[in-house]
């Protein structure tokens, strides 16, 4: 295909121009057996915009997991009401001073210190549900593609429903019929996101169980199972991996979407698309900082996020085909 | 080492019915091709159709045919890797051609097969050492370091480097992979080995390699090898008996020498005539045979002979009758052939006209298309 200039590796010429003596390494160093993944590895190290996002991300990271401390070292608390000095005249939010970094929001509460405290949520659902997603993905995807028959149509229909339902009607009427919580959110958005996973790893797997391998596995006597998870499952982690990378931001803005909707993370719990929501009835009236700073917090996140995603994806398959969409 | 094999390669050269190690009866497999839907009849290819044969313990039995004529899907559904359709394939004494994989799975461990592509036979995710092991973690036979020990002994018998136990497949090159596969094959110490076209892919001078090694393997554990090929020098060199196939049947089974040098079957004919030589002098005096067309589509095989629209002698009996596969013009029980008007010794097919026309041949019917991408 169109491998054919990797195949020589280094430069030919300049190790030939050696003669008598002992081949001088060109700027190599000795060969060494990698794995596919040690591979992938480094190109991710050396690849710029995925260090900057790994960065971020171990900075709201380490944030979120610090925020107590954060916020005992700021000295307010996240549900702390400042009435005095947290509120204007009106009662409305006080702008980005030395006390308030970021300011205060509409309840006189500090800012900074809620959109801390919201990453924990952000982080938390994207990571948790899309754990959920991809686990059921794996393991609807490798049963429905290796067994096939009526498993797989059983599976393909059940995925055909769940795509057909509007995402967010669902999401609403589960939130409204069983009361917002936090382990809600993570299911509904875990569990309405497990389809596309499920259809990746279906298809990888119908087309790698006629590859000579997988009927090796079964000329020695392998179960099905083993052959799922010891044959099949290595070779379709890579676009699971970079499925579940992407899926990470989507969930952490699906939550937010929830959230906005007040039928997410239930207040007071600080919560980015809680506090989007609240300041849009705000920032009209000169309020920029209520709705920009939690607005920042879930782009710069989502955006970091996405970016290693697709570092991920590119690390992963360095001929950059096109089969993870 | 010879706890599972107790016949010794050299003394299986009698007849008696305990030398059969595998016995293949009208054997059948169908693949269905196309959903029948609600006015047309559900289509088959018929990959193999109606095949018997018998393989003796430590012998090996080669199998030759055109791509696509149904060789592989012959081993692999011998090695139950397929449900057949129907026939009986009768392993060691026993009738396996119907029972569950369940109940096949103790018996893997005497059928192994070794797969053409060695890049495709083996994981790319996973090591060599690994691989290798797989037999012995499937059926616990030995686990930890017990495990490594064996897996490296079987990598040092069959020439790789014990060392590489950690390695990927794709840091082999392609004789060393096909010997990972002939390590894996072996790991059970099987009595029967499907050879599905093991050295297809290798180049010539890795092909002469892996033969000698299955050689040297077949003489030291006395296994029985169904050696599937395209390549009739190879066939010939390692098989004690030969059968052509053609479009899913047998058309003819010899012992290797006769069947080159007698052979019966105008294709057998044809086929030997497209060796290739190396004297350009008798390359040159010998009339090479080309066929007309292309073979027929497996779902719509001809009726009669299935070589008679191809065949340079058929005749309208070809036509009507499927020729039966027994011996002909006085040859002993070993060497039989499929063919109404087999060739006599030194009879040159050049000369051969046939004796109806082309129109009155039944040319296969609509819908050409090539099964399983042109590999069974």
């Amino acid at each position: 295909m169109s491998m054919i200039p990797d195949v020589t590796g280094g430069d030919p010429v300049a190790e030939l121009a050696v003669e008598g003596g002992e081949p001088i390494p060109v700027g190599r160093k000795l060969i060494q057996g990698r794995s596919p993944w040690q591979l992938a590895w480094e190109r991710l190290r050396t690849d710029r915009a995925a260090v900057i996002a790994a960065v971020t991300i171990a900075a709201i990271v380490i944030a979120a997991l610090m925020a107590p401390l954060i916020a005992a070292w700021v000295g307010h608390g996240p549900n702390q009401q400042f009435i005095d000095i947290g509120e204007n005249a009106n009662g409305g939010p006080v702008p980005p001073s030395g006390i308030f970094w970021l300011g205060t929001d509409s309840s006189g509460r500090d800012l900074f210190v809620r959109i801390v405290y919201g990453a924990r949520v952000s982080l938390a659902v994207g990571v948790l549900a899309t754990m959920i997603a991809i686990a059921l993905g794996v393991l609807f995807g490798l049963a429905a593609g290796y067994l096939g028959g009526f498993v797989d149509i059983f599976i393909a229909r059940v995925i055909d429903v769940m795509l057909s339902i509007p995402f967010l009607v669902i999401a609403i009427s589960l939130a409204t019929i069983l009361h917002p919580s936090f382990w809600l959110v993570i299911f509904v958005v875990g569990i309405l996101s497990f389809t596309y996973p499920a259809r990746i790893v279906r298809g990888q797997v119908i087309s790698l169980k006629e590859k000579e391998y997988i009927l090796a596995a079964r000329a020695l006597g392998a179960r099905p199972l083993r052959i799922m998870f010891v044959d099949l499952l290595p070779n379709v982690l890579a676009p699971v991996i970079v499925y579940g990378s992407l899926l990470i931001p989507a969930s952490i803005v699906l939550e937010a979407t929830l959230s906005f909707l007040s039928v997410g993370i239930p207040p007071p719990t600080a919560d980015w698309g809680q506090m989007i929501s609240d300041a849009s009835g705000y920032y009209q009236y000169g309020y920029w900082w209520y709705l920009l700073f939690p607005s920042l917090a879930l782009l710069i996140t989502t955006l970091a996020f996405n970016i290693l995603g697709d570092s991920v994806r590119d690390a992963l398959d360095p001929r950059g085909g096109g089969i993870y969409v | 080492m010879n706890d599972v094999n107790p016949v010794p390669a050299g003394s299986a050269d009698g007849s008696g019915d305990d030398d059969v190690l595998l016995r293949v009866e009208n054997l059948v497999k169908y693949f269905p091709v196309k959903s029948g839907g609600f006015f047309r009849p559900r289509e088959y290819v018929h990959a193999v159709d109606d095949v018997s044969f018998t393989v003796r313990r430590g012998q090996t039995f080669g199998i030759v045919g055109e791509t696509g004529c149904g060789k592989s899907t012959l081993g692999r559904s011998i090695a139950r890797l397929y449900d057949v359709t129907s026939g009986r394939i009768v392993f060691d004494g026993k009738d396996i051609s119907k029972i569950s994989q369940r109940r096949m799975r103790p018996l893997r461990r005497e059928i192994q097969l070794i797969f053409q592509d060695p890049m495709g036979s083996l994981n790319p995710r996973r090591r060599v050492g690994s691989i290798i092991g797989d037999p012995f973690a499937i059926h616990g036979l030995a686990s930890g370091a017990e495990r490594k020990r064996r897996v490296q002994e079987l990598m040092e018998r069959v020439g790789l480097n014990p060392e590489h136990f950690n390695r990927f497949p794709a840091e082999f090159s392609g004789g060393q992979r096909q010997r990972i596969g002939v390590a894996r094959a072996l790991a059970f110490r099987p009595k029967l080995i499907i050879c599905d076209e093991p050295v297809s892919a290798l180049d010539v001078s890795i092909q002469a390699q892996v033969i000698n090694l299955l050689a040297d393997l077949q003489a030291e554990f006395g296994l029985t090898y169904l050696f599937i090929a395209h390549d009739l020098s190879v066939v010939r060199h390692v098989s004690d008996t030969v059968g052509v196939m053609y479009l899913g049947k047998l058309t003819e089974v010899s012992p290797a020498d006769e069947l080159f040098t007698v052979p019966r079957h105008p294709y057998t004919g044809a086929l030997l005539s497209a060796v290739p030589l190396p004297d350009p002098d008798q390359s040159d005096q010998r009339h090479q045979i080309v066929l007309v067309g292309d073979v027929p589509s497996p779902i719509m095989p001809p009726s009669g002979c299935r070589f008679h629209p191809r065949c340079p002698k058929a005749a309208p009996v070809c036509v009507s009758e499927d020729p039966k596969l027994e011996p002909r013009l006085g040859d002993g029980p070993e060497h039989l052939a499929a063919c109404h008007l087999p060739m006599a010794e030194g009879e040159s097919l050049a000369e051969a006209r046939p004796t109806i026309g082309a129109t009155e041949r039944v040319v296969e019917a609509e819908g050409v298309l090539s099964p399983e991408g042109g590999k069974s």
